[in-house]
């Protein structure tokens, strides 16, 4: 693992990503809602390979970010740089064609489809052939599904799932939900992955094969993970940075060994002493 | 790319009932009240299969499904009667009545679902059976004429001064008169053939996986980059086109047609059919569709007590299939084509 | 343009006023009735998430009841017509009930549609029903709401409005505006402050929740469809002694207008359905007058569809965040 160095911003990211432009930017980032702040001066700059984490305690606003970078709120306040461009008006669709993808904590897969169609549904945006090429059966349909059915047997492979290809996606085991979420999410070939809560109700091993399989996918397609997590042995393992939020607020930055030795943090999970 | 077997199935069946009652009607085994229901039956069929395209496949309840086949029924048939000198042979004017109503559904789809798509749920209902009504409306107090300088519309009272040679196609109240029935059993079976192809090839492409994608989960939808309002946008104008040829279909095999005749009721039987037919079973809503046109007929023997007795079966068929019992049944009976390792994984999945 | 230009003129010249006066007072009459219905819909809306397709149906039956009970009883004065609304109100209650039981109750765990097309049947039935026990020929309803005076000479007179000036209002549209009043301010002191409201709005906002806290959900439920069905009655009553037309689909069109007037306000608000019923009655009665009679149902419609444009869950309805 890379050492973290700091950038202009007051930031921090691997030092092998610091002379590339930052995928990710967030200055200022924050949303009322009627009056509560329930995200404020959200700052992060997180590099073209890094795995980074956001932590916090229940209600500090970690996926309220999320939902902020991926446009499911609009955000009141600050700047989202994506890729050095900034997604101000754009909506949930556009953030994720210009390259956000993300997982759910409470699990939305597309129940009634297959495996397959589920990660084939991801790859819409990058599919060209049009509604009467589909109706009537043209050389593009036939084309383009082959490419796309290959394409989601490959990324299903990455998590041990090409098996599973035909069962009902609402059918599959809790576990292989959360897989599929993230395989569902890459087929959007994003820059930035963001995953919420993907090791919750996981087992130790399933965890750890998990921990295996993100770096594998951050290796293998040179994207950015941006994870959240309550599982600390997960994040202090995987995570370059992490981000501590607490009542909408950051209230530490840092490698896995700062954060552990931050007394604020420690205050905001265990109480003042 | 994989080829559902249902999908053949359906098929295979609707050509053998084609054939079976081509057969029964050639050997004069079809009584006269059956022979003049098979061209409505494949109205309502069509009428089916495209709203169980929005309702089924797409996921939002539309209220005023008739209200496209009453744009194919005035349209095509107006067009068809324009085209009475043009084009003599009646199968090309049927074919074409049948593509313009289509057209025409298509624009009235796209240009009412662009304030619909917009809503959700029962909103979305209660605004697809606005239009519906503005539409039966509309058509009600509508004067078309066609002439030797070209059509003429207005509203309210007849002020289209419709030249002495042309004809004053759509009456107001009184709808259309004097229609020549070109209406084919054959050509409803092919137009059922049609939908079914449109549908089916649709829900196998990426645009149906979008749109069933769509209503299962919007926001994951919108979340891995599909456009929303496009693909629904599909979907609805796409049953709306069917539906419009369908109603032109149904239209042109009576000598008059009027608004009244699709109005919310129609709408509403229509959708008794998808739903008792199963969501997103083409089949099914073709069954339904078939049976029930033809049981009130069949009932006619006990004459006023027919539609009570058709409501009381109604009920008791949706109380049936929705039992637990009979629920459990056949939710077993669908898991066997699925994993048999889920079991562990559903409670889990209670707890989170 | 051109019925805006009528419209402006006959607001401006003399007579105008007071038609206008009174196009706005049948408006409000209209929308008390649709008020009326509109708030059954939406406390059943409310509380099981269904659309109730029977509803107008229950208020044809209301006034069927009320049309015969009015006629076998041979009372004088106000008696009459009182005891004749009461038994409409009772036998609608017991039906309203009896349906939830046997039709929908079995469904509560089903999906919306199936409910959806089951609440069709029950329309279907209580329309085919009406039919076979009281045939298609319309019935001609009494009006209720007259006043018998005998003058000096021993002449009786029967007096059917008061005149203000060269105004005149029915006592039709007096009764049905006060009895929406009454309605509504007492639904509001029911579901605010007793027992049974309070249990009524909890199970709305959360069955299982409402069940953990003691509630007794399913006869919460049966009181809604009570209360609704009573109140359907009464709007029976109202509306047929302004239309005098009975016939066994009576009850359809007001149902749909009623079922708008709730969506419009915003569907599971009781002020809501109040707000909406009104606004759809003066809406359609103006359309009625200075628009057209054939198109006053479209522009009706019309004007419904902008508002749910602009405000997607109707005028006071509460906007629902997803969480995600």
């Amino acid at each position: 693992m890379s050492k973290l160095v700091p950038v202009p911003s007051g930031s921090m990211v691997p030092d092998r990503d610091l002379n590339k432009k930052p995928v990710l930017e967030c200055v200022d980032l924050g949303i009322s809602f009627g009056g509560l702040h329930a995200v404020r001066d959200f700052n992060i700059i997180i590099g073209p390979t890094e795995i980074s984490g956001l932590i916090g305690p229940n209600g500090a606003g970690k996926t309220t970010v999320f939902n902020l970078l991926t446009k499911v709120y609009q955000p009141t306040q600050g700047t989202i740089l994506l890729n050095g461009k900034d997604t101000h008006g754009m909506n949930t669709m556009q953030v994720n064609r210009a390259g956000i993808a993300r997982t759910f904590q409470n699990i939305r897969l597309f129940d009634n489809l297959s495996v397959e169609d589920n990660v084939k549904v991801a790859m819409d945006a990058h599919m060209k052939y049009s509604m009467w090429s589909g109706i009537f059966r043209l050389p593009g349909y036939w084309r383009e599904e082959r490419a796309a059915h290959e394409k989601a047997l490959e990324l299903l492979s990455l998590f041990s799932m090409e098996k599973l290809a035909n069962i009902q996606a609402g059918a599959l085991p809790y576990g292989a939900q959360r897989r599929l979420e993230i395989v569902r999410a890459l087929a959007t070939n994003p820059s930035l992955l963001l995953l919420d809560e993907p090791a919750a109700g996981m087992n130790p091993s399933e965890t750890a094969e998990l921990m295996e399989n993100i770096r594998k996918v951050r290796d293998a397609l040179q994207i950015a993970v941006l994870l959240i997590e309550h599982d600390m042995n997960l994040v202090m393992n995987i995570c370059e940075g992490i981000c501590v939020l607490n009542f909408g607020r950051i209230i530490a930055k840092g490698t896995p060994a700062d954060i552990q030795s931050n007394p604020a943090v420690i205050e905001a999970y265990l109480g003042k002493k | 790319m994989k080829k559902s077997p249902f999908h053949f199935l359906t098929y295979v069946l609707v050509i053998g009932a084609y054939a079976a009652l081509q057969v029964l009607q050639a050997r004069g085994g079809l009584s006269s009240s059956l022979r003049g229901m098979l061209v409505p039956i494949c109205a309502y069929v069509v009428m089916a299969v495209s709203l169980n395209l929005t309702v089924g496949v797409l996921g939002e309840l539309s209220l005023g499904h008739a209200g496209f086949m009453s744009v194919g029924a005035f349209l095509g048939t107006s067009t068809a009667i324009a085209l009475q000198d043009a084009v003599p042979v009646p199968a090309v004017r049927l074919t074409i009545a049948l593509i313009v109503a289509a057209l025409f559904a298509a624009i009235a789809g796209f240009l009412i679902g662009i304030p619909v798509l917009r809503l959700n749920g029962d909103y979305l209902a209660i605004v697809t059976l606005a239009f519906g009504e503005i539409i039966k409306a509309i058509f009600n107090n509508l004067y078309l004429g066609v002439d030797g300088k070209g059509v003429h519309i207005s509203l309210l009272e007849d002020t289209t001064r419709t030249a002495e040679t042309g004809r004053l196609i759509i009456q107001g109240p009184m709808g259309i008169g004097g229609i020549q029935k070109i209406s084919t059993f054959t050509a409803g079976f092919i137009l059922i053939m049609i939908s079914l192809i449109v549908i089916f090839n649709l829900v196998n492409s990426r645009a149906g996986r979008a749109i069933m994608a769509i209503r299962d989960n919007h926001i994951a939808a919108q979340s891995v980059g599909v456009n929303i309002i496009k693909y629904k946008m599909m979907a609805f104008v796409t049953s709306a086109a069917l539906a419009g040829s369908a109603g032109a279909l149904f239209a042109m095999n009576y000598s008059t047609v009027v608004a009244n005749k699709f109005d919310f009721n129609t709408s509403i039987l229509i959708l008794v059919f998808v739903v008792l037919g199963g969501l997103g079973n083409m089949l099914g809503s073709i069954i339904a569709a078939a049976v029930l046109t033809i049981l009130p007929e069949a009932l006619r023997p006990i004459a006023e007590y027919r539609m009570l007795l058709y409501a009381v079966l109604l009920i008791v068929m949706m109380l049936t299939a929705n039992h637990p019992f009979v629920r459990a049944f056949f939710n077993r009976f669908r898991q066997t084509g699925r994993l048999r390792l889920e079991a562990d994984g559903d409670e889990e999945r209670e707890a989170v | 343009m051109n019925f805006i230009i009528q419209f402006v003129n006959s607001l401006t010249s003399g007579g105008g006023a007071y038609q206008f006066l009174n196009h706005i007072l049948n408006g409000i009459s209209l929308g008390s009735v649709y008020a009326i219905i509109a708030l059954g819909y939406t406390m059943v809306y409310g509380i099981a998430k269904m659309l109730n397709f029977a509803h107008g149906d229950v208020i044809m039956v209301g006034a069927y009841v009320c049309f015969y009970t009015f006629g076998a009883l041979r009372l004088p004065g106000p008696l009459a017509p009182l005891l004749a609304v009461c038994a409409a109100a009772a036998v609608c209650t017991l039906l309203g009930v009896t349906i939830e039981k046997l039709a929908y109750k079995p469904l509560r765990s089903a999906p919306s549609l199936a409910v959806l097309i089951t609440a069709i049947g029950v329309s279907y039935f209580l329309q085919n029903a009406a039919l076979l026990l009281w045939s298609s020929s319309p019935k001609v309803f009494p009006n209720f709401f007259v006043l018998r005076t005998v003058d000096a000479s021993g002449e009786t007179a029967v007096l059917r409005s008061i005149q203000f000036g060269s105004l005149s209002i029915s006592f039709v549209t007096i009764v049905t505006i006060v009895s929406c009043i009454v309605i509504m301010l007492a639904l509001t002191w029911f579901t605010g402050r007793t027992k049974m409201g309070k249990a009524m709005r909890a199970c709305s906002e959360d069955k299982a929740a409402a069940q953990l806290m003691g509630i007794d959900v399913n006869a919460t439920i049966s009181l809604t469809f009570a209360i609704g069905s009573g109140l359907a009655a009464i709007a029976g009553a109202l509306l047929c002694s302004a239309y005098p037309n009975l016939v066994p689909t009576t009850g359809s069109m007001p149902g749909i207008k009623a079922f708008t007037a709730a969506v419009f306000g915003g569907i599971g608000s009781i002020p809501g359905a109040f707000l909406g019923g009104l606004l759809l009655g003066v809406l359609e009665i103006f359309a009625k007058a200075y628009i057209s009679v054939q198109l006053s149902d479209a522009v009706v419609f019309a004007v419904l569809i902008i508002v749910l444009l602009v405000k997607p869950t109707g005028l006071l309805g509460r906007t629902i965040r997803e969480k995600v």
